[in-house]
């Protein structure tokens, strides 16, 4: 197995708060990574580093090395717009654009991306929605508003906006904490198809998610990654006592 | 000592709920008594402009002094075309200001800009006049309509500016990051998605300013002036609604007064139907698509 993204000495801060410590770390491609750790241990910014999402937050920064398939996204003269393009991410909260329709929410990447043509245009929708397997529920409403969907469609298509310019990793954070339980387990269906096409880096809290969708895993606690590796080990055999004290519920 | 706390809440219980109910029947009050000069001046102005409106106040051209009749069909089309010179300059400067304040500013630059947003706009209009007199009208040695849209859209530019930002600040943060997680620059994201999304809410604040900078009178006097006759080029004099009321309602005669009050009512007219076009026409489309 190869690597697709190699983490090497990634730091991050908020001002003169550290939030995420020296982090090395690989994803390997068509795998599901999951980060698990209490709340406020860095997960968010960590992921953020990935696709340097994190410096446009004012007083933010980031140092390291993040290699994407060979290059580094924090190099010299590297363009964080041309490395996002690469790169889709999910939020935590579904945020379609509002007053764009379904159609254009998907559209909305390629097409500000300079894609003009109708009919691929069409084709990539299609193709994304039936991707986030949501083709089927709204095939018909295509031109109704994004923001008309239920949460459970929003955050599939908001998925879909991510996959339609064919990112080769997708970041996502804490899909399904703004979701029922129906919802978050057709997500839960849907990451472990989608793995086919695309590495998946997802954030969780619920570590019966984790368990059940995830490849590897990376235990984080105080902006520190504690322990990493396949996670039937990680959730039978963790080598860290904190690791075993959070997964076994006793903190956090 | 169980029973006397139970009675203790509900006779606080019910004290509250009449204190809640005062409370309602006075905010209600109040919203009516403020909404009594509104409706008293429409309907004054309604009541003595309307019998002096016909056909030919639409179309004809003020008369000379002692002569009856004639019409405000100059000031009319004049004032129009002010509020579009005005538009011109005040709509995409203030809302390209608004942006800079909520999308980029950040720091000394922004505070500065917008505590001078905040100092022209409580200028009063007729120093702002006074202004483009010296500027404008001094140099080209004449009154024009340049001089009077440069000066209404003067007026429009801090209002439109602090309402985009008001609006644009409403926009989810989440959203634009979506946006630049597309790999979209941001300039990108600001105007195709961010400025898209709020498009109502923004054309409302433009129209609110555009109302109030069609009623404004003093900042006209010295630069836009007045015209009798139809203007033609943007370079001279042109007459307004405003003036014109101004001129009319000043002078000695009964025929003037009574044109002052109908132009008045054509004011008024003009700025509700603005608001209600906006209302109507403008924000449920913006919602639909
Ligand atoms: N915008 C921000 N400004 C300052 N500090 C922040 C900001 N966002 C997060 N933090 C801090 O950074 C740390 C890590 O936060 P985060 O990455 O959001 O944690 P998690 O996603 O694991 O809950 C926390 O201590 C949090 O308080
Ligand atoms: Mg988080």
């Amino acid at each position: 197995m190869s690597a697709i993204m190699e983490v090497s000495g990634l730091n991050a801060w908020f001002g003169a708060a550290q939030a995420v410590k020296e982090i090395n770390l690989s994803f390997e491609k068509n795998t599901v990574t999951a980060i698990i750790g209490p709340s406020g241990c860095g997960k968010s910014t960590f992921i953020r580093c990935l696709n340097r999402l994190h410096e446009e937050v004012p007083d933010a920064r980031a140092i390291g090395r993040v290699l994407l398939e060979g290059d580094d996204i924090y190099g010299r003269g590297v363009d964080p717009v041309a490395i996002r393009r690469k790169i889709g991410m999910v939020f935590q909260k579904p945020n379609p654009f509002p007053s764009l329709s379904v159609f254009d929410n998907v559209a909305v990447g390629l097409r500000l991306g300079g894609l003009r043509r109708a009919s691929i245009l069409k084709e990539a929708v299609e193709r994304s929605l039936t991707l986030s397997a949501l083709w089927d529920e709204v095939k018909d409403k295509l031109n109704a508003p994004g923001t008309s969907l239920s949460g459970g469609q929003q955050q599939r298509l908001c998925i879909a906006r991510a996959l339609a310019v064919e990112p080769s990793i997708l970041l996502m954070d804490e899909p399904t904490s703004a979701l029922d339980p129906i919802s978050t387990a057709k997500i839960e269906e849907l990451v472990t198809e989608l793995k086919k096409a695309v590495t998946i880096v997802m954030v969780t809290h619920n570590m019966q998610q984790a368990a059940r969708i995830s490849d590897k895993t990376a235990f984080f606690l105080l902006g520190d990654m504690v322990e990493y590796g396949e996670t039937s080990r990680i959730f039978t055999a963790p080598k860290d006592s904190r690791t075993e004290r959070y997964i076994t519920g006793r903190f956090g | 000592m169980k029973r006397h706390f139970a009675d203790y809440l509900f006779r606080s219980y019910r004290k509250r709920k009449a204190v809640n109910s005062t409370m309602y029947l006075v905010l209600i009050v109040a919203t009516l008594i403020a909404l009594v000069p509104l409706f008293s001046i429409f309907g004054y102005v309604l009541a003595q402009g309307a019998p002096a409106l016909n056909k030919s106040f639409f179309l004809e051209l003020p008369k000379p002094v002692g002569e009856a009749g004639g019409g405000m069909a100059n000031a009319i089309l004049g004032t129009v075309t002010l509020v579009f010179l005005a538009s011109l300059l005040g709509v995409p400067w203030g809302i390209a200001t608004g942006l800079y304040l909520s999308e980029y500013g950040r720091g000394r630059l922004a505070s500065v800009v917008r505590f001078c947003a905040d100092m022209l706009a409580s200028i009063p209009s007729i120093i702002i006049g006074l202004f483009v007199y010296a500027l404008v009208v001094m140099t080209m040695k004449r009154f024009s309509a340049l001089a009077g849209g440069l000066a209404l859209g003067i007026l429009m530019i801090p209002t439109v500016a602090r309402s985009s930002e008001e609006m644009l600040k409403l926009v989810p943060q989440h959203i634009r990051e979506a946006g630049l997680a597309l790999g979209l620059p941001r300039w990108k994201v600001t105007l195709m998605i961010v400025l898209k999304g709020i498009r109502g809410p923004i054309v409302t604040g433009v129209m609110l300013s555009v109302a109030r900078a069609s009623g404004e009178t003093a900042p006209l006097l010295f630069t836009a002036f007045n015209n009798r006759f139809w203007q033609g080029r943007l370079d001279q004099p042109i007459s307004s609604l405003p003036v014109q009321i101004y001129t009319y309602a000043i002078s000695p005669y009964d025929d003037w007064h009574r044109q002052a009050w109908a132009g008045a009512l054509i004011l008024v007219l003009l700025v509700f139907a603005m608001n209600l076009i906006t209302r109507v026409v403008l924000a449920p489309k913006a919602r639909k698509s």
